[in-house]
């Protein structure tokens, strides 16, 4: 049976409404663009999105807010949204804010079958509130769940059919973590290739994590900010 | 660059030490990076997942797929290293950061930070900044003194929702260079123009007064 499959409608056929899924990316940066764009088309709703930001009005997870697809955001920070921020005042999205560290781990024990870990993170900030604390070795900690999602969405640079994959630079970010949390982890790739074909020792995320892989063509990856040396001076 | 904030950052700079690995927040604490001496060795880490961030790309060096933690493009210098953002936490929240330079919208005499929210504007966010505060190893807050309202940055206690509490060694404003010890906030450097006397009459929070106080 092969993990590669050639569209994004047969992978997301067990994706219903009200799950949650968790979506790899900084930014605009490493986003699985081109699952974005099929969850806009099969127009599943009341989706719990957990990914470190919402992407742009026009692009990323954006499309998916301006669709009204989503119930409830889990992020570290959202500031580059106007459809968020609408969404957010008019009372129609929830949103939990997670420090970008909690939140990564909170993914990470999710994959690694821990159900919560204590970090000091957010001690006696509002996130703390109505958590449970514990004091180790004289220092209050938080407790923090771990998150599992229904699906998650991946976008790496490389995959073998066994769905063994390889980033690139910074487009690695949450990916790795998104990829081991999903109960069904869709990864997209700008490469295919043969099994053998990848150096065991480089692999970032092993196919055990991996139920489906599909390639993308003319990915966008679109750049927030722009910046060269000229510009700068 | 203003001449307050040309101030802060200089004097910010001289936080580094040769060999160090630091965090610097986005904003004015990112400036700090084009003063670090050519001659450091020194590895800045952005929390996205990479530690060895280098200058801004040239043209034909940009790349979608390296930014910084400000979402803008940037280069890596040889030595760097990428990784995911569990490795990036608990690089940090591990206490493996020596310095993080971060910005600030209010500081308390005890060392908490505010720099996140406002209430009744819009929520960001807090991104890295609680993970930082938490887990580097020295966290230095740059900021102006006072608000464009004229009223002390630097208070009792922080009206505004915490980033941490009791997390700052070290604050650097374009007045004054304070630090919080067990036995409270201490004036270690202020700048020539001003006596201490002004220096209090522009802080809300109480302070005590160095026996080395320095000019900066």
């Amino acid at each position: 049976m092969t993990k590669v499959k050639r569209s994004f409608e047969e992978a997301l056929v067990d994706l219903k409404d009200g799950q949650t899924v968790i979506v790899g990316g900084f930014g605009l940066c490493g986003i699985p663009e081109k699952a974005i764009e099929a969850i806009r088309q099969k127009g599943t709703k009341d989706l719990t999105v957990v990914s470190n930001n919402c992407g742009v009005d026009d692009f990323g997870l954006g499309l998916l807010l301006a669709n009204k697809q989503i119930k409830k955001m889990v992020a570290s920070y959202v500031g580059e949204n106007k459809i968020f921020e609408q969404q957010f005042l008019s009372g129609e999205l929830e949103v939990e804010l997670t420090p970008q560290g909690t939140l990564a781990e909170r993914i990470r024990a999710g994959g690694a079958g821990i159900p919560a870990f204590y970090t000091a993170t957010g001690v006696g900030t509002p996130i703390a509130e109505g958590k449970p604390t514990k004091e180790f070795d004289g220092k209050v900690y938080l407790e923090e769940r771990a998150i599992v999602g229904d699906y998650a969405f991946v976008k790496a640079w490389k995959a073998d059919t066994l769905g063994n994959l390889v980033y690139r630079k910074t487009a690695r970010n949450f990916n790795p973590l998104a990829a081991t949390a999903g109960k069904i982890t869709i990864a997209e790739v700008e490469e295919i290739v043969e099994v053998g074909a990848l150096n065991p020792d480089e692999i970032h995320t092993p196919g055990v994590y991996v139920q489906h892989v599909l390639v993308g063509e003319n990915y966008e990856k679109r750049i927030e900010r722009l910046l060269t040396a000229k510009e700068v001076g | 660059m203003s001449e307050t904030r040309d101030r802060i950052v200089r004097r910010a700079v001289q936080e580094i030490e040769n060999g160090m690995n630091v965090n610097l927040g986005i904003g004015m604490p990112t400036l700090v990076a084009n003063e670090i001496p050519a001659d450091y060795q020194v590895l800045l880490q952005s929390e996205n997942g990479l530690l060895g961030i280098g200058p801004y790309p040239t043209e034909a060096e940009v790349d979608a797929d390296l930014i910084n933690a400000g979402k803008e493009t940037v280069t890596a210098v040889a030595g760097a290293s990428y990784f995911d953002s569990a490795e990036s936490f608990a690089m940090i929240r591990g206490g493996h950061i020596d310095l993080a330079i971060l910005g600030g919208m209010e500081v308390s005499e005890t060392g908490d930070l505010a720099n996140w929210m406002i209430p009744g504007k819009m929520i960001k966010g807090m991104g890295g900044a609680m993970d930082l505060v938490q887990g580097a190893k020295r966290v230095i807050v740059i900021m102006d003194h006072m608000s464009k309202h004229g009223e002390s940055k630097v208070k009792k206690e922080c009206t505004l929702p915490l980033t941490g509490q009791g997390v700052i060694h070290r604050l650097i404003t374009d007045l004054a260079v304070f630090d919080f010890t067990p036995s409270g906030m201490v004036l270690v450097e202020k700048i020539a123009d001003l006596s201490v006397e002004e220096i209090r009459a522009r802080t809300e929070a109480s302070f005590t007064v160095s026996d080395g106080l320095k000019v900066y």
